[in-house]
């Protein structure tokens, strides 16, 4: 599927994707978009672990499963994730990260 | 062998009357709370009796001596192998003389006081305290060991403490009571000491090993010498001094005239019958360890000797009837200690301990029938000051009979109870130390004078102007009075000498006419120049006092001992020891901890900044972090 595709490429997409994550982490005041931007990093690597398993160790699984299992962790979180914002939301009609600083000092 | 198992529950009632009434005592009536208190103290009453019925005359003797009982024995702490404190129940003729002592006179003074503390605010709050009180003397008496009796022996300072505070509103009740437990803490300190190193040296607290015949008391600690005496002497001394706080001898006598600030209940039972004899009891328990050390033994005679005569020549001249009671109370607990001083161990020649805690018992009757018949006197003329009073009898002619039988009792005119007591005294002295024997004696005298000035000044004289016509009182206080009134006449009757001994076997005494006769006549001076002086109002006593000068001043202010005191504690204490300790407290170890706290406090309110609450500055500042790391591993590699 991806003969001849070489492996800095798919290298290059990874490392893009996730400082397109870093980046979206930490400038968007939007929780939903910080959250976007966690899957984003957490897919880059992904993509790192199923490249490196395909060309180092053709005859094995593990960086596949263990991409399936970031997976279903990553859907685990973001549905916490996404409960923590709504009842963010109900308390205080906001989700911008900067509002929710009450616990300072 | 018959089963004693069931003394538990002369201790368990009174705990379990003072935990009840003091948790619900304001739910019900105050009263009910009294009569819950008295009926209790009267199931005790009876047990000690009955236990003493079988002590004495049941159970069979072994080799003609009473047993020393284990009726309750329980492994309470282990500590090491050997060393190990139990609670427990120990019945031999002291202690059982004991019970019935304090039940008898605990249970008088819960009937009295009902009528006494009618109507007082913390009517069941008194009753409660006394419960505490009536089962720490109790424990103290039957136990086991002196760790035992050391832990009692705080909770009757407690309960001391309380019932002196009882009128806390007022300040010189709080004074008094701060004084009385402050002292006895003192001479506590002594007396745990005394224990360490008692127990150190034998590597038991247990009295049936410590007292018996084979103790290792005797011979440990011998070697060793301090000061000139040895180590087992020195905490002989050391434990007589715990004895010497509670039973009010010079020079720690001074916080019993001040603890009659107390309801006067209160001083007949705790002041005056029971607590107050505990050093006395003390010393009687560890005799054969005093017996031993023959001058700890010799401190103990002149320490009591000395605070005898001391405390009878200021009873002479004060005023408020209850100190000169107090002060009285200190006289006769010095004849008791002065008793224990000169005895010997065994046989006649343990006659002073024979005598001692038959004086004890006496006493007990007598001063306490003292005590509340001069509750009942200051209850009719609300005053308790004599020259506040006179021609009493007319008002109050059945405290004005038990109160001249006690007067008769204490100043030891025949046949009364203490008569012979104090005879077996004099006897003892006599035989041991011819000094002590004229101190002694001139006491006698002296106590029969104090005792019927007191007397002809309440009863006889003119009538003074009093607020209202002095009636008396009612029969819960009067009933008390006549029962003590008969114990105080035929106590004197009882075969001490069959029954409680040093080596608990019975010995053989005889009247000694040749000291009999003469302590009666000094009685019957002291009472004479009492009936001159006092019985008319008349001049003669203020020309007498004047004609001291110095000496009447002296004893009048009881001899400046208080002012000693206070200037040894506020001058010498506060100013050279007192203020450079808090001096360093506060400048050098506050000092030193508020410095951290100031530079902590300092730190943190610069640094706080970094606690924003901005979650994106937090990742922003660990990206980076972790940037700056990944660079610096790859340029060291790299190299």
């Amino acid at each position: 599927m991806f003969e001849g595709v070489p492996i800095h490429w798919f290298l290059v997409l990874a490392t893009t994707m996730f400082f397109i994550g870093i980046y979206g982490f930490l400038v968007r005041k939007n929780l939903i978009t910080m959250l976007m931007s966690i899957e984003l990093i957490l897919n880059s690597v992904c993509i790192n672990f199923v490249a490196f398993n395909k060309i180092l160790f053709p005859e094995h699984l593990e960086g596949m499963f263990f991409t399936l299992f970031i997976i279903a962790v990553a859907a685990a979180e973001a549905s916490v994730a996404i409960a923590i914002i709504i009842n963010i939301y109900r308390r205080i009609v906001n989700i911008d990260v900067e509002k929710m600083n009450e616990m300072k000092y | 062998m018959i089963d004693f198992s069931y003394t538990i529950w002369i201790l368990l009632i009174p705990l379990l009357v003072f935990v009840v009434t003091g948790l619900t005592g304001n739910r019900f009536k105050p009263i009910v709370t009294g009569i819950v208190g008295t009926t209790g103290l009267g199931v005790v009453f009876l047990l000690s009796v009955f236990t003493a019925y079988k002590y004495f005359f049941v159970i069979d003797k072994v080799d003609g001596a009473f047993q020393r009982l284990l009726a309750f024995n329980y492994n309470w702490l282990n500590l090491t192998d050997k060393l190990h404190i139990n609670i427990g129940i120990l019945l031999d003729p002291i202690s059982v003389m004991m019970l019935i002592v304090i039940s008898t006179v605990s249970f008088m003074v819960h009937i009295y006081s009902l009528g006494y503390m009618k109507g007082e605010k913390g009517f069941a709050r008194f009753f409660s305290i006394l419960s505490l009180f009536s089962f720490s003397m109790l424990g103290l008496v039957i136990a086991t060991n002196i760790f035992q009796m050391y832990i009692f022996w705080e909770l009757v300072g407690v309960s001391s403490f309380l019932l002196i505070g009882f009128y806390y509103e007022r300040d010189s009740a709080v004074a008094a009571s701060k004084k009385a437990f402050i002292v006895t803490r003192f001479a506590d300190l002594g007396f745990l000491i005394g224990i360490l190193l008692l127990s150190y040296l034998t590597g038991t607290f247990d009295f049936i090993t410590l007292t018996g015949p084979n103790s290792p008391a005797f011979t440990s600690g011998q070697g060793i010498m301090f000061l000139g005496m040895s180590t087992m002497t020195w905490s002989m001394l050391l434990i007589f001094m715990g004895g010497a706080g509670k039973s009010a001898m010079f020079p720690l006598h001074i916080w019993l005239p001040d603890a009659m600030e107390g309801p006067t209940p209160v001083s007949a039972l705790i002041h005056a019958a029971t607590m107050v004899v505990a050093g006395v009891y003390l010393v009687a328990r560890m005799f054969p360890i005093f017996h031993h050390q023959e001058s700890a033994l010799d401190i103990v005679a002149w320490v009591g000797g000395f605070t005898s005569l001391f405390a009878a020549v200021i009873a002479c001249t004060q005023y408020d009837i209850k100190r000169v009671l107090a002060y009285s109370t200190m006289s006769q607990i010095g004849m008791m200690m002065l008793a224990l001083g000169v005895s010997g161990y065994g046989g006649e020649e343990g006659l002073g301990y024979m005598a001692s805690m038959f004086h004890l018992f006496t006493h007990a009757f007598f001063k306490a029938l003292l005590f509340l018949g001069a509750g009942a006197i200051i209850h009719a003329v609300h005053s308790n000051y004599m020259n506040e009073m006179g021609g009493l009898r007319k008002y109050l002619p059945i405290t004005h009979a038990t109160f001249l039988i006690a007067c008769l009792a204490i100043a030891g005119i025949p046949p009364f109870a203490g008569f012979f007591s104090k005879d077996e005294i004099l006897v003892a002295t006599f035989h041991h130390n011819k000094i002590l024997f004229a101190m002694a004696y001139l006491v006698a005298g002296m106590t029969a004078f104090y005792m019927f000035r007191l007397y002809f000044n309440v009863f006889w004289g003119k009538d003074q102007h009093y607020h209202h016509t002095p009636h008396e009182a009612p029969a819960t206080m009067t009933i008390p009075l006549i029962i003590l009134a008969i114990g105080s006449t035929f106590a004197g009757f009882i075969p001490f000498t069959k029954l409680v001994t040093s080596d608990s076997l019975p010995f053989e005494t005889h009247t000694e006419w040749g000291i009999a006769i003469p302590a009666v006549f000094i009685a019957l001076v002291g009472i004479g120049i009492a009936t001159m002086l006092y019985m008319k109002q008349s001049e003669n006593s203020k020309k007498i006092s004047l004609a001291l000068g110095g000496f009447y001043t002296a004893a009048f202010n009881k001899f400046y001992i208080d002012q000693v005191y206070l200037f040894i504690t506020k001058k010498i204490l506060f100013n050279y020891v007192s203020r450079p300790v808090a001096w360093f407290d506060r400048h050098i170890v506050d000092g030193t901890m508020n410095q951290f706290a100031y530079v902590t406090n300092v730190v943190s309110d610069r640094i706080k900044g970094f606690q924003s609450g901005q979650l994106q500055q937090y990742a922003l500042v660990f990206v980076s972090g972790v940037i700056g790391l990944a660079l610096l591993f790859t340029y060291l590699w790299t190299n």
